[in-house]
């Protein structure tokens, strides 16, 4: 009798279905990736050791470009609307509340702004507008709109921030801090990209020893 | 593992006169894309979170109304820096004297030595660091200065309006720094 003769089957396993399925998972994730939305005004935030994530609800977005040029986003929709109808009340603006919910950003002084938001989108680019005017001490713009914007929010929590180029004067960025003290806002947060802690220094020394930095 | 066979079947009939053509194996091995395709999705899962602005917090004094409440920080524990223009820094300690005898010069690299020698010095309770800024600081020297403030551990500091008295001096003193170099 012959040794029973074990059948010899193939040990080559079809991988074509991990492949789709690899796949089907990339593409997935490609899809649902937010990206950033290309930004109207271009700006080079600095580096700090921070660790604190800035906020993404309610807040109140104040960028400086690297001409000194202000630009003012608002991120809730129903603020947005109290604001525009505030600013038609008491400076008589005759702003487009829909236009104004719509906009990105403003960059234009209070007389231009009705004429501001009649630019279409694409061409609201922060290097051909003239920003919220903010220099001169005696007419610093922002100082209104922080105030009808704080009022609009009816004393709940609002995330002030500070998103500035690298390149800016401090001239603006004073003007800016001026009109958050003439609104009694003393704390706001500055955007920046993160960095790690230099090895050596006082801070390192301190995440070593796993106390928690003070924020 | 992973392949595709394209060889078409190999058990074609020999025409007469035919030359034996050799039918070499077309077998392609996919294992290489199958670890691609994994890589890019490891990939794309550890980037949809990470990258996500950080804040850095600062806090502004009340606008004192009074010039002597500037002054009551007890002058051997202050530190005052000056930002210049191109990067410079400046500082003196305790009260700017007449002759700006006690007027230094340093850089963003220098000054964290300067910074951490007068912390050695000083009790905690007194250290205060008062930060000035000229117009022809940037922003970025704001921040790196604040940078400094949180990498040094320094609790107490505080971002306050330059004199014009300072402002001239440094620009005075950025100039020398120009000429001199």
């Amino acid at each position: 009798m012959g040794r029973a003769k074990l059948p010899r089957k193939s040990t080559n396993i079809d991988m074509t279905a991990m492949c789709d399925v690899a796949f089907l998972l990339l593409s997935f994730f490609i899809l649902t990736t937010k990206f950033k939305p290309a930004e109207a005004i271009a700006v080079t935030t600095p580096n700090s050791v921070a660790a604190k994530v800035a906020p993404d609800k309610d807040i109140v977005l104040i960028t400086i470009d690297k001409d000194g040029k202000v630009f003012l986003t608002l991120d809730n929709e129903q603020i947005k609307e109290v604001v525009a109808n505030a600013l038609n009340t008491t400076m008589n603006l005759g702003v487009d509340v829909k236009a104004f919910k719509k906009a990105g950003f403003y960059g234009a002084p209070f007389s231009s702004l009705a004429s501001f938001l009649q630019i279409p989108e694409e061409k609201r680019r922060g290097d051909l507008l003239p920003g919220i005017p903010v220099k001169d001490s005696t007419d610093n713009q922002l100082n209104t709109w922080i105030r009808v914007i704080k009022d609009a929010y009816l004393g709940k929590k609002m995330n002030l921030l500070l998103k500035g180029d690298n390149a800016s004067k401090f001239p603006a960025f004073k003007a800016v801090i001026d009109a958050f003290k003439k609104n009694d806002e003393q704390k706001f947060q500055m955007i920046t990209n993160p960095e790690s802690v230099p090895t050596g220094s006082e801070l390192w020394k301190l995440t070593m020893s796993g106390e928690k930095r003070e924020e | 593992m992973a392949e595709m066979d394209t060889s078409g079947g190999g058990g074609h009939k020999k025409g007469p006169g035919v030359k034996k053509s050799k039918k070499l194996s077309t077998r392609v091995d996919l294992t290489p894309m199958v670890d691609l395709g994994f890589l890019l999705i490891t990939f794309f899962i550890f980037t949809t979170t990470m990258s996500q602005p950080t804040a850095l917090k600062l806090m502004l004094p009340k606008d004192a109304d009074k010039p002597e409440e500037q002054n009551k920080a007890k002058e051997s524990g202050v530190i005052t820096l000056l930002l210049g223009k191109d990067n410079t820094v400046f500082y003196y300690e305790g009260q700017l004297d007449n002759t700006a005898s006690n007027f230094k010069s340093s850089n963003f690299s220098g000054i964290r030595e300067v910074l951490l020698d007068k912390k050695s010095r000083t009790p905690e309770k007194d250290l205060v660091v008062v930060l000035k800024a000229s117009s022809e600081s940037t922003y970025k020297n704001v921040v790196d200065i604040l940078d400094e403030m949180t990498i040094n551990v320094l609790k107490r500091y505080a971002l306050v309006d330059i004199s014009k008295q300072e402002e001239e001096l440094v620009r005075i003193s950025v100039a020398n720094n120009a000429a001199g170099n």
